[in-house]
This record gives C-alpha cells, structure tokens and sequence, in this order.
C-alpha cells in the first residue's frame, strides 16, 4: 500500500519550509554544529503551552500543525512520530536539577517533559486528538518504523489520514558526549572528510494518506537491515528491494545518500554510489541537515519537494540538470549498524 | 487482524521472581517485591520503598553468556535475561523463519548515564564515556536482539508506561501483515534516581506500600523489571509444532488528550482503548474473564480507569485486579510483566488477588479480588497499560 503525501513540512537548518518547497541555500552555521532556523513559535502555539514546552517540543508541534494546516485536516486518524533521544534537553536539565539540589526540591516541569513520547503526546493534546498515538525509539531507524507503521495503518485502515514524523535535537551536552564518543565532529574545524560527522537536527512530518488525488508524491516502501556481516546480503537488500517495488538500479532517478563527513562511512557510501549508483544524480542530504538518528525524515521531505516541482535544490557541481525527470527518488541512509531505504516516487 | 497471532514462549524477571513458575509462587503465598531499595544509590533509599529485581548487577551477568569486558546497562541486563527465556521456551528454531524483536524501555541505560552525569555535570571532560554509549532506548534493544539472534526486524517504543504494550502491539501487527514470522516483544527498565525522583516530585509515590482500586489509595511503588513474549503466526505453528499458552485476540491505543501526566476524570482515553480492543477481539464485554488494571494506585489513575470500566461493563465488571502491589510499576516493561502474567492467567485458570484492599473508592464502588483463585475457566484476559502523554492501551488474550 502507496502511502500518498498530501502535505509535508519541515523545520531544519536551512530553515522552516512548508510542502514542496526547497532549501534555496547550504546551511550555515557559526556552531559546532547545525542548529535548526526556527520560526515564532506564538504564531503556532498559546503561550502558556510555549511556556513548558522544550525546544524539540516546539519543533515537532509546530511542523506538525504546519503539515496539517497545509493538507486542510483537523483531526489525523492516527499520530506516529520517530524519534532518536527524544527531549534531551529536558532529561539534561532533570538530571542537573537531581545532582544540583541532592535529590531535593525538584520542580516536576523537566521529568514531565522528558518522556519520548512527550511530542506526539503534546500534538494530540493541541488537537484534541484522541486517535493511535505511538513513539518509535530506534536510533537511525526510528522514523522507518514509524513509516511502516503507517504504512501498515493505511492498509488496515484505508480512507484514514495519518499525522507521520520525524524529529531529533542537538543540545551543547549530547554534541560533546557524542564528539567524545568519536560520532560526530565540530562542524567548522576542517572541510572535507574526517573522523566524526557534522551533527544536526530537525522536524520533519507528513500528512499521508492512500488517496492520491491531491498528493505531492508518494511513499512506496521501506526497507531496513540491521548488521550487515556479508556483502552479498547488502546486494540483496538494495537489489531486492527495488525489485519489490518492479524497479532497476537504473529506474531510480535520484538518490538521496544519508553519506556523512565522516571518513569511515565516506568509504562504505562511495561504494555503494560507484557499484550501485554510478551515473544517478546523488543527493548528500545531510550536507543540508546535519548527522542525526531521524534524518531520514528531513530526506523525505526533500525527495517530495523535489518530486513534486521536479526541481533540484542547489547543489554544487555533482548533479546534472538538463533533463532531469524525477520519477523514483531512493533515499539510503547508513549510521551506527542500521541501513534503511525509503522510496519515494511521483504518484 | 488479518491474520492469527500466538504466544509461544514466556520471559520474565521482577521484584518478584526470576521466571514465570517463581513469579507464581510468590503471588500465592502473598509474598510481594515492595521493601527498601536494595542497590539504587538514592537519599530517599530509606523513605520509599520500591521493588527492586534482588539481583546486582554482577549477579544477573552472571545469569547471561556475556563478554566479560563490555559495559552493559542494568536495563538491558534485564532485557536479556527475559528476552532469552521466552526464545528459549518457544523452542523455535528462529535461523528458518523471519524472526524480530519489538522491545520498549523509557529510560534505557539512564541507570548508567546518571552515574555519569555525577561528573560530567561540573566538567565536560570528565567521566567515562563509555557509560553514555548505553543511553539511548534503542541500545538494550540492539543488544537483546544480539543475543537472541533476531535479525529480521528489530524496533524499539518508548510511550512511557503503555511501552510494552505497544510493543507487543506493533510486533503482533507485523506478524499479522505479514512482515515477519515470529517476533520477541516486551520490554525493560531498571530503577534510576531519575525516574525515582521524577515521580516523587509529581507526588505520586506512596511512602507505604500500594494500594490500587482502594478509597484510601496514596500513589504508586516503582518497580523494575523486564518480560517477554514470543509471539508466532499459524504457519509458525504448523512447521514447528510447539506448544501455545494463548492467543494474541484483540488490542488498541488511544489518546486521552487531556493532560500531560493526568487521566481525565471520565477515562476518554481508556474508555476508547478497551473498546477498541474488545471490539477487534470481536467479543462482547461479559465475556471478558479476568482483567488486569493498569492500577497504579494513584488517586487518578484509578478512578479514571475505574469509570472507564463501569461505561464498558456496567456495574458488576468481571473480575479484576491490579498486580502492581505485587511487582511495583515498571514503568516500561509494565505492560509485558501484565501480558506474561494475564497469559499464565489463561494457562493456569488464575484470577490474581489484588493487594491491600479494603474499600472501594466511593465515587465508583466496584471491588477488585483480594483472593487468589486458580483452576478456573479463563478464555479471555484483558490488560490495560496507561502511560503520560495520554498514551492509552488495552491488550487482550485469549485461550487457544
């Protein structure tokens, strides 16, 4: 079952965009890393809910009713959201508070906020929603399982819309946890490849349906593996997965590769693109987005827009432009031991 | 459901025992897991007691084949120790079919990360970083999934105390789709001073020992635990002929919408979720056996949950209970320990005696069981997990 976009919204470092609009420019940050460009968020949300809300709240509630205004719905049939470390500035700041004050006069504001849910659990609260509400936690897959949740509702349930979304943020503390733990790397200390990825973040969600009248684009499938120990195995899983979906290597008209400014995933990306991709215009999303465990999302995002005004965002030297007919866009992102394809393709 | 779903094998250690038979025993004889924290470093070790699991950590890696010089999180200690379980007592040859593991925490290795954190806080060069690879829910996952071999497809939820549940809901679903043959799902959380302290600044926690379902309730023990169940579809089933405790009937997920942490006084959120699941099961509302609340015995879970019961089953609900006197809440493994024990429920023909009772809160007047029963027909069981942010869900089992 298709899942067909009737409107997307994403809020991420190069700014907050609405359906199938594009990022007209790299990101640019003075940071050690992306940060997102946010909006005012009282032009979404009441101030008292402003007020306890965290920042990764705010993203993701504030994407979430851009999507949903953009596709004219009020009520979503079901809410599914992924989410890599969920509100890390809120545990940061709980965890400070029990150490700082010995355990004692804790005020409850940051545990309350901090659960992984909180995001999804705070849109249904604005929404007066009562509908299936589920959080997925895991790492670089957490935004593909909740696709094939949603994609698995669409089937269960077909003519019910659903609110489908990605977020993750970057705090000071988790950046240097995970620089220390040799992950990422500060954005401005060297071009080119290196040890460590330039962290990110964002917000990205989808309004989806298995109704195409209307739709943007449409996401066919998606496909994880977990631990590659044989390289025939990657060829089955890229391979198999396209033949699922009645595709060839050379059907896919773009691929958005989730290749990092690492060096030790550079090599594994630069050979998928050479042996699986050579000739395809390639895409390096998180040249735009940042490292992150839901940057998937942000890549579904892009490949709608893309699809939808058959456009390329700008990107220097690497892609041709004449000719371009964006029919079948693959994204393939690798991080820790997780791989994951989503196809998107035009409705 | 498009197609069956079957629990084949059972995994579970809490405060009350390290396997289901143990977990049992302790139940019949009264004998419950809540008392003075026995490892967690917290000032409030004397003043709240919880259920701990009474093994240390060095005791339960003893338990598992593990790598003497990696790190693990208690939490995933847990996990692995349930998780392995229920595999091994499915007897399913997992290499021939596709086989996953759908697992729910809420706080991960934050037992871990917290330790870190003590010295990280002043100086963020200090502390070994090695405990903060451990931190993020999907870790004990992929660890567990490592160690029971599942490669199919591995996920973790994390929706507060309605986790597991969901777990179980999202690997039935995957079963029942068709993306896999059998999966793993449950769930684990260790006792942290961060969720300790978390509810105690909700004021939820009660100083003495729980009281669910009772007018002079006063909040909740935490508890840690973790438990898993083996779930296969029929063609499992015919290939491999293993022995099934029950069947996987019905289940559902609502959202309250009402209040970050609090339920609504009219219980829309587990009113929806019952419902849903009972009308998936395709049953009527007497013919539900035995139900296990979510019962915390704080003063609003149960009266919302209470009157949510009272719309769907009138006056006289079946029999009911909370089993969280016994085992604490476990937050995120909550809902698979109350799947393992509402399963065995089916098995063993068991209604569970809910603890400390006295008198039932004036503004609905129902009574839980305060014996324990077994020997009875038991076909369907339904077991409710309700966590913050509204998340609502209801599971039901049946007899096969």
């Amino acid at each position: 079952m298709k899942a067909y976009i009737k409107s997307s919204s994403s809020i991420n470092p190069c700014g907050v965009f609405s359906s199938g609009e594009l990022p007209a420019q790299i990101p640019f940050s003075y940071g050690d890393y992306l940060k997102c460009i946010e909006p005012d968020y009282k032009n979404y949300i009441s101030p008292t809910m402003i007020r306890r809300m965290g920042r990764v709240v705010k993203m993701g509630v504030t994407a979430a009713i851009q999507c949903l205004k953009d596709a004219g719905v009020e009520q979503p049939a079901a809410i599914i959201t992924g989410t890599g470390l969920g509100c890390i500035e809120d545990t940061e700041n709980f965890l400070g508070q029990i150490i700082k004050n010995k355990e004692q006069f804790l005020p409850p504001t940051s545990f309350i906020q901090s659960t992984h849910n909180t995001i999804a659990g705070q849109i249904a609260l604005l929404l007066a929603c009562n509908a299936y509400n589920f959080t997925y936690v895991h790492r670089n897959l957490s935004f593909e399982h909740a696709l094939l949740d949603a994609l698995m509702k669409l089937e269960e349930e077909p003519g019910n819309g659903i609110l489908l979304g990605g977020i993750d943020e970057i705090t000071p503390a988790s950046f240097t946890i995970m620089k220390r733990l040799g992950l990422y790397r500060k954005q401005n200390e060297e071009a080119g490849f290196s040890d460590g990825a330039v962290a990110g973040e964002g917000a990205s969600f989808f309004y989806l349906s298995s109704d195409a009248s209307g739709a943007q684009a449409a996401i066919c499938d998606v496909a994880m593996l977990h631990k590659l120990t044989k390289k025939e195995d990657f060829r089955d899983f890229i391979t198999g997965f396209l033949q699922r979906n009645n595709l060839k290597t050379d059907d896919v008209s773009l691929l958005l590769s989730g290749i990092n400014s690492d060096k030790r995933y550079a090599e594994s990306y630069e050979c998928v693109h050479e042996n699986y991709f050579s000739g395809i215009p390639i895409i390096p999303y998180k040249m735009y987005c940042g490292e992150y465990f839901t940057s998937s999302a942000f890549a579904t995002w892009l490949a709608a827009s893309v699809i939808k005004g058959q456009q390329m965002p700008l990107i220097p030297d690497t892609i041709k432009r004449q000719d371009f007919k964006a029919k079948h866009a693959l994204i393939y992102n690798y991080f820790l031991d997780d791989h994951a394809l989503i196809l998107v393709s035009e409705c | 459901m498009v197609n069956k779903v079957y629990v084949a094998g059972l995994g579970i250690i809490s405060a009350i025992g390290r396997k289901p038979q143990e977990c049992l025993d302790n139940i019949i004889n009264l004998n419950h897991g809540v008392k003075p924290a026995l490892f967690l470093n917290t000032i409030h070790k004397d003043s709240i007691p919880v259920a701990g699991v009474p093994y240390s950590n060095e005791q339960l890696r003893a338990m598992l084949p593990l790598d003497a010089s990696r790190l693990y999180s208690r939490t995933s200690l847990l996990g692995m120790i349930a998780a392995l379980d229920a595999l091994t007592g499915s007897g399913i040859d997992t290499s021939v079919f596709r086989c996953g593991l759908v697992s729910a925490t809420s706080v991960g290795g934050m037992d871990l990360t917290e330790e870190f954190y003590d010295t990280f806080y002043d100086d963020h060069t200090h502390g070994d970083i090695r405990m903060t690879s451990r931190h993020d829910c999907g870790d004990s996952t992929a660890i567990i999934a490592d160690l029971c071999r599942s490669t199919h497809l591995i996920s973790t939820i994390s929706t507060a105390c309605s986790s597991s549940a969901n777990a179980i809901m999202y690997a039935s679903r995957l079963i029942s789709n068709g993306y896999a043959d059998c999966m793993l799902a449950g769930g684990t959380d260790a006792l942290t001073r961060f969720t300790l302290n978390g509810f105690n600044t909700l004021m939820i926690l009660d100083k003495n020992h729980c009281k669910p379902f009772d007018a002079g309730r006063n909040g909740l023990n935490l508890g840690e635990g973790a438990a898993y169940i083996m779930l296969v579809s029929e063609k499992v089933l015919r290939e491999s002929g293993i022995r099934l405790h029950a069947q996987v009937k019905g289940f559902a997920n609502a959202n309250d919408a009402y209040h970050q942490t609090a339920s609504s006084p009219e219980g829309k959120g587990a009113f929806l979720a019952m419902q849903g699941a009972i009308n998936m099961a395709g049953l009527k509302p007497q013919e539900i056996s035995y139900i296990n609340v979510h019962g915390t015995g704080t003063q609003n879970n149960d009266l919302s949950e209470g009157v949510a019961m009272k719309r769907i089953f009138g006056e006289n609900p079946p029999p009911f209970s909370s089993t969280k006197p016994f085992t604490g809440h476990t937050l995120g493994a909550a809902g698979a320990i109350e799947a393992v024990l509402s399963v065995l429920a089916i098995s063993k023909g068991i209604v569970y005696p809910n603890l400390n009772f006295s008198e039932p809160i004036p503004e609905i007047g129902i009574s839980p069981e305060t014996t324990f029963r077994q020997g009875l027909e038991i076909k369907n069981v339904l077991s409710n997990s309700f966590g913050f942010g509204g998340n609502n869900s209801t599971l039901i089992f049946s007899a096969v």
